[in-house]
């Protein structure tokens, strides 16, 4: 009989929140939106290794909130993963298995395989049921050769030769389902990773500003921020200042105010 | 969890979106998941990956012949258009996967792992049935979580080729002949009418290979090539039959 009345009497904690969410909606408030990765992402396998690219675009909402993030993440020396969905969750995710997998190679004495951090991360992801919204492409070459993975949030995997992901996908693998061909050259593969990547950038709201590539291969990783600067700023080419004297001055008064200076500090503010 | 109250809000941004976006995609509303209120990144990015399919297995005297198209979708994206849906369990033990991508993936993973143990510890090539239980252990028990319909097929020396169902709900049966996925509706009178017993091989081969063709033209959710595999005391031998060189058949 109390817990009814308490019931009744005022919602609280969780069912507070849902309803204040609501009610924010009807009334036509914005409420805050997570920060995803609108994103393009994809990669290729090549002769020598593996191509990832990404834009670096991450909106919330309808406004882009950060201009130049990294969506290319590090997972072990010769193994790299790019990540759209819920910006957080991509960034947590990628960092966690990174962890586990240094601990792994330590722990094997060998160098860290593109399965086994596929099968981490799948194995995680399944665990919640999608509810970490995170959409990864691993890429990396091992003993066996270069290898490709494309993660859904779900935890199902597919291990194909050219992968994309993100809202910017289907813009991408329009332009890999043309020109793709097994066994390019690293220099062909990086111009198609650009071109799928420049696609979902100019087709797709949610993708835009540069083109990070990462070309990994036995032998090295080449982690090219910025690759190509697609959505550079332009120079202003007008000002909106009046030369003194294009208005007509009639009367002139001066009347100085006293003001005691008491604290000056000077910041400056982020306009890149 | 916020399931039930998501309903109404959730209504009026689809409706703003569809006038917002110039050229919109019409997708019905599937989504159940927690997502954000973005107009950019559209629907099928949040859908679940699901193997449409078409999926089928027969048994011969001496073995199985197992078939599946190649189709995984997100919505009505098609994600991987060479998916390869016969997953080896163990050595002559395979099993066709319909359904969640993702849970699919899981429970396959897993039962080779427990088979794979099983099988260690016995010193013997494990049984096809010990593989379909071991399935229909896990699907059983997590019914309401999972979406997973499975064929499972092998080869042992006890009983030769056998093929088991373990549809959705987590049920157990073996059948001389099993169809499963969405396509599968589409061939069941086929199927009813072409297969005899005490088929070969190569009859097989191509009654799966005709059957699976049949459900892909008709059926959105299945297509791309059908994928082939026969197992027996020889061992498993892989076939793909890409799109143009498939059996045709017209109405007109």
């Amino acid at each position: 009989c109390y817990c009814h009345c308490e019931c009744y009497s005022k919602p609280k904690g969780f069912f507070y929140v849902c309803i204040i969410y609501l009610l924010a909606i009807k009334v036509g408030c914005s409420v805050p939106a997570a920060r995803k990765t609108g994103t393009t992402i994809c990669g290729v396998v090549f002769k020598d290794g593996v191509v990832l690219g990404a834009d670096t675009r991450a909106t919330e909402g309808m406004i882009v909130a950060d201009k130049n993030c990294s969506k290319i993440h590090y997972i072990s020396p010769n193994i790299y993963c790019c990540g759209a969905g819920t910006a957080a969750d991509t960034e947590m995710t990628t960092q966690l298995i990174s962890s586990n997998l240094e601990l792994h190679s330590l722990s094997t004495g060998r160098l860290p395989r593109v399965a086994t951090a596929n099968r981490m991360l799948k194995q995680m992801l399944f665990r919640y049921q999608g509810y970490i919204g995170a959409a990864l492409v691993l890429g990396g070459v091992d003993c066996n050769g270069p290898h490709l993975y494309s993660i859904y949030p779900h935890g199902s995997t597919d291990k194909l030769p050219y992968v994309t992901m993100g809202s910017g996908s289907l813009a991408a693998m329009a332009v890999f389902e043309d020109r793709y061909k097994p066994d390019m050259e690293e220099d062909a593969a990086k111009q198609l990773v650009r071109d799928a990547i420049a696609a979902g950038i100019f087709n797709d709201l949610g993708s835009g500003s540069n083109i990070d590539l990462c070309v990994i291969t036995k032998s090295k990783v080449n982690y090219i921020r910025p690759h190509d600067e697609a959505n550079k700023k332009g120079v202003r080419t007008g000002d909106y200042k009046y030369k003194r004297g294009t208005t007509g001055v009639l009367t002139k008064a001066v009347t100085p105010i006293d003001l005691e200076l008491l604290e000056e500090s000077v910041q400056t503010m982020d306009t890149s | 969890m916020l399931g039930f109250m998501r309903g109404q809000p959730l209504l009026s941004t689809v409706i703003h979106r569809e006038k917002m976006a110039a050229a919109p995609v019409m997708m019905p509303y599937f989504g159940q998941q927690i997502s954000s209120k973005s107009d950019l990144v559209p629907d099928w990015t949040r859908q679940e990956v699901s193997t449409g399919t078409t999926i089928m297995a027969v048994e011969y005297d001496g073995g199985v012949v197992i078939g599946a198209d190649s189709r995984t979708t997100t919505g009505a994206y098609i994600a991987n258009r060479v998916t390869d849906k016969l997953t080896r369990i163990h050595n002559k033990i395979y099993c066709c996967r319909s359904g969640s991508a993702a849970d699919t993936q899981a429970i396959a993973e897993i039962v080779a792992y427990q088979l794979g143990f099983h099988s260690i510890e016995l010193d013997e090539p494990p049984l096809v049935e010990t593989a379909a239980n071991l399935f229909r252990a896990s699907c059983y028990r997590y019914r309401e979580e999972l979406t997973a319909g499975i064929l499972v097929a092998g080869w042992d020396k006890r009983k030769g080729g056998q093929v088991y169902s373990v549809p959705i709900g987590g049920m157990l049966v073996r059948q001389p002949v099993s169809v499963g996925g969405s396509g599968s509706t589409y061939i069941y009178g086929f199927m009813d009418a072409n297969y005899k017993p005490g088929m070969n091989k190569e009859q097989c081969m191509e009654l799966t290979a005709a059957a699976l063709s049949l459900a892909m033209e008709r059926d959105g959710s299945s297509g791309g090539v059908v994928r082939l595999a026969s197992i027996s005391e020889e061992g498993v031998e892989r076939r793909v039959i890409l799109g143009n060189q498939l059996p045709k058949f017209s109405t007109h």
